[in-house]
C-alpha cells in the first residue's frame, strides 16, 4: 500500500476536513481497512482518496482544493499574461467562470454534508504568465491532473449523489482539457483512457504552485 | 510534473487490465447515502442548477437511468451498461471509419484527428466487448449503422455529427456512472467518459459551437460549469436515426 507519510513535507500544512494531509490518509487507510479487512486496503487505497464515512468530505475537499488552484490560475493568468489572444481570453474567461462556480458548489456541499470546506491555498505560477505559450502549456497540465484526480477518486465515492456531482464537474474539467489542447494545436486526449491519479500522485503534482 | 503524470500512466493501464482480467473479483457495491446526505447535498444539486437530472443521475430510484438498467443482480445490470456502452462507442468507431473513408475530410489536420478519434472509440470498443463477456456476457452485436444520409451531406453535417455523438457519449456515460455497481467497471467508465468530453469539446469548437452548443444539442451539452448525464432512453432515442437494425 501507499506510504500513507507526505510525499512533500510542505503540503502536510494543507488540510483535508479539519486534519493534516498526513493524518488524513492514514486515517482513511485505517477506515478502509476496518470497513474491507486489512489485506483489502492496498486495493482500495490505491487510486483513491478515501473510505471512510468522512470519505466523502475528504473527497470533495480535496476536490476543493484543485477548483481553487485552478481558479486562481486563469484570474490570475487574464491579469499577468501579456498579449493573450482574443480566443484564448474568451476561452481562459469561461473557464474561470466554471472554476469558480466549481468552487461556489464544492463549498456548499461541504458545509451541507456538515464539513468544514479548506480554505484556499496560497499559490505561486512561477513564470507561467510571462507567455500565452507557458500560461497554455501549463493550463493543459492542470486540466489534465484535475481529470485525473476526479478519475482516482471516483471509484471510492460512497454517496451516488457526491459521485453524481463529481461526474459533472469532471465532465467539465475534460472538456477545458479537450480545447485547451486544442489551442495548442494537440489531439484532445492523449489517450484513449483517462488516467487516474492517486492523492499523493496529484499533490506531488500541484506540489510546485501551492505555497501554504 | 511531466515524470508525475508519465507515472500515473501505470495505475491507469492496470486499473484497465484488471477490469479486462479481473473485473469480478472486487467487487463493492456503491453504497447508497442516507438521507441526511442526501439532504445536505441537496445544496450542490441546487447550486448544479439541475433539480433533477444531474442529481438523479447518481440516485438508485426514480430515475429514467435508475430504472432502464435495474436489475436484481448487480453484475447483470453492469453487463447491461457495459452493453450500452458498447453499443454506442461501436456506433462512434464505424462513424468515424466510414468518415475517413468517404474521403470527405481533405484537409490532413482534420483528417489526423478523425483517425485519432476513431482510434480511441476503437480502443474503447475492444475494452467493452472484453469487460463484457468476462462478466459472463454475451457482449452486444456490432449495430449496422446508418450514416448514408450524413455522409451525403458534406463535411459541415459531418462535423456536426461527429459532435452530436460525442456530447451524447459523454453524457450517456455520466447518465450511467451511478447505476455501476462494480468499482473497476465504474474506474474504467470515468476514464472513458472524460475521454469523450474531450471529444466533444474539441468538436463543438471545430463547428463553431460555443463551449455551451450555442442552444444546439438540448440535453447532452453542459449547462455552464456543470454537465448533464442522461438516461438510456434519451441516449437511444437520439441515437436512433443511425442505427438501420
Amino acid at each position: 500500500m501507499r506510504d500513507p507519510q507526505p510525499a512533500a513535507p510542505e503540503l502536510a500544512a494543507i488540510e483535508i476536513h479539519g486534519m493534516s494531509r498526513s493524518a488524513f490518509l492514514v486515517r482513511s487507510a485505517l477506515a478502509a481497512g476496518a470497513v474491507y479487512g486489512a489485506g483489502a486496503v492496498s486495493p482500495y487505497v490505491r487510486g483513491s482518496l478515501a473510505q471512510s464515512g468522512g470519505g466523502d468530505v475528504g473527497i470533495l475537499n480535496f476536490a476543493l482544493t484543485l477548483e481553487y488552484l485552478e481558479a486562481a490560475f486563469y484570474a490570475q493568468a487574464l491579469k499577468d499574461t501579456p498579449g493573450l489572444s482574443g480566443d484564448i481570453k474568451k476561452l481562459a474567461t469561461e473557464i474561470r467562470d466554471n472554476e469558480d462556480e466549481h468552487v461556489d458548489a464544492l463549498t456548499a456541499a461541504i458545509k451541507g454534508a456538515g464539513g468544514k470546506p479548506v480554505k484556499a491555498p496560497g499559490v505561486d505560477f512561477g513564470d507561467a504568465f510571462a507567455s500565452e505559450k507557458s500560461f497554455l502549456k501549463l493550463a493543459q497540465t492542470l486540466e489534465d491532473t484535475g481529470v485525473s484526480a476526479y478519475n482516482g477518486a471516483g471509484p471510492s465515492i460512497e454517496s451516488a449523489e457526491v459521485l453524481g456531482a463529481a461526474g459533472s464537474i469532471v465532465q467539465i474539467e475534460a472538456r477545458h482539457a479537450g480545447l485547451i489542447r486544442l489551442a495548442r494545436g494537440e489531439t484532445p486526449a492523449p489517450d484513449a483512457f483517462d488516467k487516474s491519479l492517486t492523492t499523493d500522485e496529484v499533490l506531488e503534482a500541484v506540489k510546485p504552485f501551492v505555497t501554504s | 510534473m511531466a515524470e508525475q503524470i508519465e507515472r500515473s500512466e501505470e495505475p491507469q493501464r492496470s486499473a484497465v487490465a484488471e477490469l479486462r482480467d479481473d473485473a469480478a473479483s472486487r467487487k463493492r457495491f456503491l453504497k447508497m447515502a442516507g438521507a441526511g446526505a442526501a439532504g445536505g447535498l441537496a445544496v450542490l444539486f441546487a447550486a448544479c442548477g439541475g433539480d433533477d437530472r444531474s442529481g438523479s443521475t447518481a440516485s438508485e430510484t426514480s430515475t429514467p437511468a435508475a430504472t432502464a438498467t435495474e436489475t436484481p443482480a448487480g453484475m447483470s445490470g453492469d453487463l447491461e451498461i457495459v452493453n450500452y456502452a458498447l453499443t454506442l462507442e461501436y456506433l462512434e468507431a464505424d462513424f468515424y471509419a466510414q468518415v475517413i473513408d468517404s474521403g470527405l475530410v481533405k484537409d490532413k489536420k482534420l483528417a489526423d484527428l478523425a483517425k485519432a478519434l476513431g482510434q480511441q472509440e476503437q480502443e474503447h470498443v475492444d475494452a467493452l466487448k472484453a469487460t463484457a463477456e468476462k462478466l459472463g456476457g454475451p457482449a452486444a452485436e456490432k449495430p449496422r449503422t446508418k450514416f448514408e444520409d450524413v455522409l451525403s451531406g458534406g463535411l459541415e453535417t459531418v462535423l456536426n455529427t461527429a459532435a452530436t455523438v460525442e456530447n451524447l457519449g459523454a453524457a450517456a456515460y455520466l447518465g450511467a456512472a451511478g447505476g455501476i455497481e462494480d468499482k473497476d467497471i465504474l474506474a474504467a467508465a470515468l476514464a472513458i467518459h472524460s475521454v469523450e468530453a474531450r471529444h466533444a469539446a474539441a468538436l463543438n469548437e471545430l463547428v463553431g459551437r460555443s463551449f455551451k452548443g450555442d442552444g444546439k444539442l438540448e440535453g447532452s451539452l453542459p449547462d455552464g460549469a456543470f454537465a448533464k448525464g442522461m438516461s438510456m432512453d434519451e441516449v437511444l432515442e437520439q441515437v436512433k436515426p443511425f442505427i438501420a437494425s
